[in-house]
């Protein structure tokens, strides 16, 4: 199943704050979206995810989604959007309730993407107890459930200390090895862009319009040994977002 | 310091030799100790007991004249009468269906209504402002008015309970409504699960807080209500039982009603306590 954004633009009100949007992302593959705060980063997001309708442009599907996918478009949200009044397991079995599963079914799925996040221990914690990197934990596990095609990530890491952001990273990437799964990566954050994107989309400030499209040619599994050839990458985006994103922090924000 | 200076000199001759005085080694001063709330369990009963017991102390000293206030010990005698006479029963039960039946139906329809007005936008802007318009009306002032419209007997004062329960609850649960977490909503959405299993696995959880909270002052609400609506043309019930020994005068009947009624609020506050701890375990 491929996505495309095709010509995408959004208004509230009278602000555009995303204009001439073009995206493919095709199986497998991530794609990393930065760009200074107020670039509508994640209302993209929002739009991919038919949260919300876009104003000019669509988004489309292409071919189907893969056998036994429940949900081919998955979000996992920044400030995890996990139920306090469910248990980890409960909140990832939420995902499934609505499809036609039997228990036994579903109890199966719950206990294979909770073991596969490495939270078999943790199933029948309260959110409270969790610390932020297993919350988000369970959240990518609730997210694996419905056997995604594409995961819309909306800065993922952006809620966690620097520390759990180096392990999350880690493991999503261990992830994306196992699976293969496609994904949008909302950042705000160039060292995760470069270790986990195959392309780097720079947005300008609002109205948020394509900068840049950087190819990152190094294999996922290898970023961490190749650190080396990722820091002038890293450190090219960042010229390119610079001046963007001081003029971006210099300006009044009306629209969310 | 430049190592060349003498230390001592510079010292002396910065500071006063008054302040170097006090500049004795001691502890930093604790300022955490106020506002600090804790749990003392032993605090209420033994408040209770102290306020009885002068009570008792200055109706038996003569300080209190029994006509003004009959001692504690006259009302538990009341009270020990109408255990033993078996009228005491006769009257919680009827006060107490009255209680459960209107408070039942007036939640209910309560959440029902709330519920309509957090989620609708059409009911909100119709039904909110009725609602604002008719919670601050005293239901007691309307009792004439259902006496009509539900009878003298049993219907006229269920119905003041209901429609005091009422409005609380509405109030209560579509502010719980609008303060569930947008983002699990839209979590909700994004799963593509269910409007019906968003408002009953999302909403409702997260309103429920919220509503029992709106629980706690609409139970209080149907007590003062349930003796008022009592207080005409009623037989039994608390209320009724306050109303004739008021009328008599029989001071000692008097207390051991009201007595009775806080028993019952106390006993109505602590199930809410427990439904709580039993809904909202999730909670710390």
């Amino acid at each position: 199943m491929r996505l495309s954004v095709e010509g995408v633009g959004h208004a509230y009100g009278g602000t555009t704050v995303l204009d001439g949007i073009d995206l493919a992302i095709a199986p497998g593959e991530i794609v990393a979206v930065v760009g200074p705060s107020g670039c509508g980063k994640s209302t993209l997001l929002r739009l991919i995810g038919g949260l919300e309708r876009p104003t000019v442009g669509g988004v489309f599907i292409e071919g189907d989604a893969p056998a036994g996918s429940l949900n081919p478009i998955t979000t996992v949200f920044q400030d995890f959007a996990l139920l306090p009044w469910r248990t980890a397991a409960g909140n990832v079995a939420l995902a499934l309730e609505d499809h036609r599963l039997t228990r036994a079914e579903r109890d199966e799925i719950v206990a294979d993407v909770l073991a596969r996040t490495k939270l078999t221990d943790f199933a029948g914690a309260w959110p409270r107890q969790l610390s932020g990197g297993m919350k988000q934990r369970v959240a990518i596990a609730r997210a694996l459930a419905v056997r995604p095609a594409v995961m819309l990530m909306d800065e993922p890491l952006s809620a966690l200390d620097a520390q759990t952001r180096e392990l999350l990273l880690d493991d999503l990437r261990d992830l994306w090895v196992r699976e293969r799964f496609s994904a949008v990566y909302v950042t705000h954050n160039l060292a995760e862009a470069v270790q986990l994107g195959h392309r780097v989309m720079v947005l300008s400030r609002r109205p948020g319009r394509i900068r840049e499209v950087v190819e990152i040619d190094v294999p996922l599994p290898d970023r961490p040994a190749r650190a080396a050839e990722l820091e002038p990458m890293q450190r090219q985006l960042w010229q390119m977002m610079r001046d963007e994103a001081m003029a971006a922090d210099r300006e009044l924000t009306d629209a969310a | 310091m430049p190592p060349d200076m003498a230390p001592d000199a510079a010292v002396e001759a910065r500071t006063p030799p008054a302040a170097a005085e006090a500049k004795g080694r001691r502890p930093v001063p604790f300022r955490g100790g106020t506002f600090r709330p804790r749990a003392i369990p032993f605090a209420a009963p033994l408040v209770f007991l102290v306020l009885i017991g002068l009570w008792e102390l200055g109706s038996r000293s003569g300080l209190i004249s029994p006509i003004a206030l009959p001692a504690p010990s006259e009302a538990i005698a009341a009270m020990g009468d109408l255990i033993e006479t078996g009228m005491l029963w006769r009257h919680l039960e009827a006060s107490l269906s009255r209680l459960v039946m209107g408070w039942t139906i007036g939640t209910v329809a309560g959440i029902v209504l709330g519920l309509a007005i957090g989620l609708f936008s059409l009911a909100r802007a119709g039904l909110s402002p009725v609602v604002s318009a008719l919670f601050p009306i005293p239901k007691i002032a309307l009792l004439p008015l259902f006496i009509i419209w539900f009878g003298i007997g049993e219907g006229s004062k269920v119905a003041t309970i209901v429609f005091g329960t009422f409005f609380p609850t509405v109030i209560a649960t579509y502010g719980g409504v609008d303060s569930v977490d947008r983002t699990l909503i839209r979590m909700g959405q994004s799963f593509a699960l269910s409007p019906l299993s968003i408002v009953r696995k999302i909403i409702l959880p997260g309103a429920l807080p919220a509503i029992l909270s709106g629980a706690r002052i609409s139970a209080s609400i149907a007590i003062i209500l349930l003796v008022a609506a009592e207080m005409i043309g009623a037989e039994y019930g608390i209320g009724a039982y306050i109303l004739l020994a008021g009328s008599l005068f029989a001071l000692d009947q008097l207390i051991a009603g009201v007595a009775m009624l806080s028993i019952i609020g106390l006993t109505v506050a602590w199930l809410i306590g427990r439904a709580e701890r039993a809904l909202l375990d999730w909670r710390t």
